[in-house]
């Protein structure tokens, strides 16, 4: 494949990305490079490019997500791709060997890129094996969300000039977010520190194994941090179950000003969204001037394209195929 | 009002958490301990000091019962709150600890502040709250642990009614582990005991009736066990009877886990044979076991493996008392005859005086983190004095509790209560 001689498949040299984990750092750096200079072109007036032009684009979501399958067409069609959605309902595809079915038929379609969201870990991955193209993870399950992870890095970046040596305190819903894997794995690969805060009830087993600090007191895991970053607490599948209601959730674990006076003065606060605003996080601090909640989303278009892209790379150039 | 200086004088002084068993005399000023044993001997005392020859009687720590069921809210008629501090006051004890099976149960904590506001206004001896495990006693969701804790509960369990779900025992013991919330669990698996009301053996095969094996409260406490090991949860076994159990206890503290266990002052005194002609009076949960059992269990409290004693104090009145044996309700009264019953353990010879007050003082306080259960300088002035030789036969008529369901009644017991002292101040006994 000559697509091998550019300086971004060689930056990147993965046909997918399927996790940030097996990522480098040199790997995830260049990626964030080109997400720079994609913020630059989404803020021009002219928007298009034509990395992807002829493309196939299938955005293939077995899980609803409005704002992830949005921000990928969106980037998708700033790089000239064809961009098709396809919404599954997770019932009628339970099975290993319906998803592989689905592959199958994908592939007849012969796409360029396909980005996939499944509830089920490792999904992505199955998927991968059998298809011909690239494949992104828009999220597996409790598994990985390697571009909300990208985008949370770049947000992180453009504020604080470096991601080394930043504290960033990762809050909340750690045992079912893909999220708070992907942005361990990110963030310990390019050297900040790692602190997660919940309760005993939301976090996996091992976790103080994967390179991270551990604090059921929010102002105990605050201290020192450079970043807050919040999840999203799944309240309808909560209370009772991992935690006591949602009252006490926001007393012991919803970020406050009183909370957030532990960190530092110059804190910035994250979250991936939706909001649950009087939940994981107050209203006044999800729209006060510390919060990047809305920068975020801007990030997340920029990084897709960046990592779209970096995979158009590894394409076969017009007349290989 | 602060209390008339108090001191009592030529006492036997005995507190265990300081190991202490001296002729001496206990000094309160301003509600709490000024000095207590020898050294308060001659030291003075502040001027209008009231002075009480106590003629050799024992002077301890007042009574810490954490096993204590009261009616309020929801069956005033069978306890109140200051009937049963009444009852308490009689028996020495000078703290209670109430189960949350009221109704409703003690799951908000709206209730807590409830019950310790009551409590405040209409009883004469301390009241801490335990707040419900699960809500509603319903053993699937979690109660508001954090919260609740804040509001003035001092451990969380769920009654009477173990859980069975292991999965949301383990959540439960996990969530509790982050607000070092201290689990109280009553172990005895209701599909195992079945309609089981009698311990299973001879005994409840010739009396025709359905009997509970003492498995089902084994393997429950077994679990939990685990569950402790895994989760690193502060845990205590609320009330057992079991041989087996009491062995158990005694590996997972061995294990170095954070385990205490408590057993009530009927397992330790009564046996199975007590119930006599279907005698409901008798009808306990977990229900009474062979004397074997008791003997084993009376060791484990002498060797330390049981930490608590309780009294197990659950008024029921005629209506569910005065039922066929198989229709009537669990549960006895308890708190007038604490002490009482269980000196006839050190009658007996079986167990140490100190090793008994111990079991009823400072370990549950301890156990609690209540700053009561020793007359250590400095604490609160909550103080039994007994003559431990005198004796008194129990009189269902002079019982202060509300409900009359004693297994002791017209027992004769060696060892009576003569005063009780709360915050300096004494109560009518």
């Amino acid at each position: 494949m000559s697509a091998q001689t550019s300086p971004l498949a060689d930056a990147y040299p993965h046909r997918h990305l399927l996790g940030i984990e097996g990522l480098q750092p040199h790997e995830i750096l260049a990626l964030l490079d080109r997400a720079d200079a994609a913020v630059e072109v989404s803020r021009q007036v002219e928007k298009k490019k034509s990395v992807l032009r002829g493309r196939t684009q299938i955005n293939l979501f077995f899980e609803a997500s409005t704002r992830t399958q949005s921000s990928f067409e969106i980037a998708g069609k700033r790089l000239g791709a064809d961009v098709m959605n396809m919404s599954v309902s997770s019932s009628s595809v339970k099975k290993g060997e319906t998803l592989v079915d689905t592959a199958a038929t994908l592939n007849a379609m012969h796409p360029d890129i396909i980005v996939v969201r499944h509830h089920a870990a490792g999904a992505v991955q199955l998927l991968a094996r059998k298809v011909g193209c690239s494949v992104i993870n828009a999220g597996d399950g409790a598994h990985e969300h390697p571009t909300q992870a990208l985008l949370d890095a770049l947000t992180i970046r453009r504020h604080k000039g470096k991601i080394a040596r930043l504290t960033v305190a990762i809050c909340g819903d750690i045992l079912h977010s893909r999220v708070a894997r992907s942005n361990i794995i990110l963030l310990n690969a390019l050297g900040a520190r790692v602190k997660v805060v919940a309760p005993s009830t939301l976090l996996p087993a091992g976790i103080a194994q994967m390179g991270v600090e551990v604090f059921h007191d929010m102002r105990a895991g605050l201290a020192d941090a450079d970043i807050v970053m919040m999840l999203r607490l799944q309240r309808e599948r909560m209370a009772g179950a991992f935690i006591p209601s949602v009252r006490e959730y926001f007393r012991y674990y919803g970020l406050d000003a009183d909370k957030l006076a532990a960190a530092k003065p110059d804190a910035l606060v994250m979250h991936p969204g939706p909001m649950n605003r009087g939940v994981e996080i107050d209203p006044e601090i999800a729209d006060g001037p510390q919060s990047l909640i809305r920068e975020q989303v801007e990030m997340g278009v920029a990084v897709r394209m960046a990592v779209l892209e970096a995979l158009a790379a590894h394409l076969p150039t017009r007349g290989d195929a | 009002m602060t209390a008339t200086p108090l001191l009592l004088a030529n006492a036997r002084v005995i507190d265990p958490a300081r190991d202490l068993d001296a002729p001496g005399a206990v000094l309160l000023v301003d509600g709490r301990i000024a000095a207590a044993g020898p050294e308060a001997l001659n030291q003075g005392a502040p001027e209008g000091t009231e002075i009480l020859d106590v003629e050799g009687a024992v002077v301890a720590p007042g009574l810490v019962d954490m096993g204590v069921t009261v009616g309020e809210p929801g069956a005033e008629h069978r306890e109140t709150l200051a009937s049963a501090s009444l009852a308490a006051a009689a028996g020495g004890v000078t703290t209670i600890v109430t189960a949350p099976g009221t109704d409703p149960a003690i799951d908000d904590p709206a209730l807590v502040d409830f019950v310790l506001r009551r409590a405040r206004d209409t009883a004469c001896v301390r009241v801490h709250p335990m707040a419900a495990l699960t809500k509603g006693l319903q053993g699937t969701e979690m109660s508001e642990i954090g919260l609740l804790k804040e509001a003035g509960a001092v451990a969380f369990s769920n009654g009477s009614r173990s859980i069975t779900h292991a999965g949301i025992m383990r959540r439960l013991m996990t969530y509790a582990r982050d607000f070092d919330a201290l689990v109280v669990h009553h172990t005895e698996d209701p599909d195992l005991t079945g309609a089981g009301v009698l311990n299973e053996g001879l005994n409840a095969s010739w009396k025709g009736l359905p009997a509970a094996p003492r498995e089902a409260e084994i393997i429950m406490l077994e679990r939990d066990l685990r569950l402790v090991a895994l989760t690193g949860a502060r845990y205590h076994a609320a009330a057992l009877s079991c041989a087996d159990s009491a062995e158990a206890i005694r590996a997972a503290k061995r294990a170095g886990r954070d385990v205490t266990a408590a057993i009530s002052i009927n397992h330790l005194t009564l046996n199975e044979n007590d119930i006599g002609p279907y005698r409901t009076f008798f009808k306990m949960a977990p229900p009474l076991r062979t004397e074997d059992e008791r003997q084993a269990m009376v060791a484990a409290l002498a060797d330390g493996t049981l930490d608590v004693i309780v009294s197990n104090h659950d008024p029921q009145d005629v209506e569910t008392k005065r039922l066929p044996f198989a229709e009537a309700a669990d549960g006895a009264i308890g708190l007038e005859t604490l002490l009482a019953a269980g000196l006839r353990l050190v009658h007996s010879g079986d167990i140490a005086l100190s090793r008994l007050l111990a079991a009823m003082t400072c370990n549950p306080a301890r156990r609690l983190g209540l700053d009561v259960g020793t007359l250590a300088p400095g604490a609160p002035g909550d103080v039994v004095v007994f003559d431990p030789d005198r004796p008194w036969i129990v009189d269902k008529q002079a019982i202060r509790s509300r409900a009359k369901n004693t297994p002791f009644e017209d027992a004769r017991f060696t060892g009576r209560v003569l005063h009780t002292i709360v915050a300096g101040r004494r109560l009518a006994t």
